[in-house]
């Protein structure tokens, strides 16, 4: 599959699919998945990010360890899952069974000037998953399956993984706030964790 | 060589006060000098060990634990800490607390020169990135350095390592020494 087969919009996915969010605390990576949650509706139950590159995962388990009574869904990219490739060893490892990582696939560094990703070539990253010891992945090549999709990231016992193909496009920037300080703040209060 | 022992029972205390701050995950790209803490933490019921694939992970964990209402520290060798500057900008931009008890390599009679670089660049890499370094080198003195950086960094919300010396762990030979 070539990225120009993905059919995928990520934006109105991204809106359809939080829909069905209920009270999951989202976790997305850096750059293109933090605006689209951003865009799909600001919500402080959704941890932001602008950097550190490879730690969506990792930081999404570590809030899975802490709140085991809820739902933790990370949203990641192909390049950014790629350079964190062992955290799904890690996460397979400790088998939270309240967190789903789903990973949107356009086969390319969108952020930084389209160049070719791994997984427009020999690089699965579903398989990768599954090698890893994530028993239950799903790939999802179109936009109608957005419910079967939701069901499964939100509520199938995890670990589990969900690779989309979705499309490049080129989407209105949609910038949340920026001041990690501020997010993590909201987060935590969202949380009970903070006073207002 | 059997794996480095720890004498002074300073894996005991630092297993001792974690609990009493409320840490109870422990990650960890483990260390011959780790080796007693680090099977102190498995057999305790009340601890979670996460195993990583590299140290960076553990900053990940760590950030998100902590966002989230739970308290985890990262135990390493100090060459991990090469693998970690990066990712230590994630607890800085959260505001969020980042605790590591780093065992040196390359720097009290060591005998592999692979180690040296690292290890002689752990507490300037570390200091570039903002974290404050509490270097130790009694085995008596590991209990109160180590409260004293998990203090600062649960209580001031910054990032702090215990630097724990070659010579309290021991440089190993290899059967050559």
């Amino acid at each position: 599959m070539t990225a120009k087969s993905n059919k995928i919009e990520r934006r109105p996915f991204m809106a359809a699919l939080l829909q069905h969010r209920g009270d999951a605390l989202i976790v997305p990576g850096l750059g293109s998945p933090t605006w689209d949650c951003f865009a799909a509706g600001d919500a402080a139950e959704t941890l932001y990010s602008w950097g550190g590159m490879g730690l969506a995962a990792t930081t999404a388990l570590g809030v899975a360890i802490a709140q085991p009574s809820r739902r933790v869904v990370c949203v990641t990219g192909d390049g950014e899952i790629t350079m964190g490739i062992g955290s799904l060893a890690v996460i397979a490892d400790q088998a939270p069974k309240n967190l789903g990582i789903l990973v949107l696939d356009n086969e390319s560094f969108g952020e930084t000037g389209r160049q070719r990703g791994l997984s427009s070539n020999r690089l699965d990253i579903a398989a990768t998953a599954k090698g890893m010891g994530i028993t239950h992945t799903m790939t999802v090549t179109e936009q109608g399956k957005v419910g079967e999709l939701a069901d499964f990231l939100f509520k199938t016992p995890g670990p589990v993984l969900a690779v989309a193909k979705i499309a490049l496009t080129q989407d209105p920037w949609c910038l949340p706030e920026k001041d990690g300080a501020a997010i993590a703040h909201r987060f935590r209060m969202a949380l009970g964790l903070e006073k207002a | 060589m059997p794996a480095t022992t720890t004498p002074h029972g300073w894996s005991q205390d630092v297993l001792r006060e974690a609990k009493k701050r409320k840490i109870t995950t422990v990650c960890t790209i483990p260390d011959g000098g780790l080796t007693q803490l680090l099977k102190l933490v498995e057999t305790d019921g009340d601890m979670r060990l996460v195993t990583l694939t590299s140290e960076q992970e553990g900053i990940g964990v760590s950030t998100g634990c902590w966002l989230a209402g739970g308290r985890a520290m990262i135990a390493m060798q100090s060459s991990g800490v090469g693998n970690c500057i990066n990712a230590l900008g994630l607890p800085a931009a959260f505001r969020a607390p980042c605790l590591m008890l780093v065992t040196m390599r390359g720097q009290w009679g060591e005998f592999n020169p692979w180690q040296v670089p690292m290890g002689q660049a752990t507490r300037p890499a570390l200091e570039a990135v903002g974290v404050k370094c509490f270097p130790v080198d009694k085995a008596e003195e590991v209990s109160e350095t180590f409260i004293a950086a998990a203090d600062l960094a649960f209580n001031s919300r910054v990032s702090a390592a215990v630097l724990i010396s070659q010579r309290i762990i021991g440089a190993k030979g290899f059967g050559q020494e």
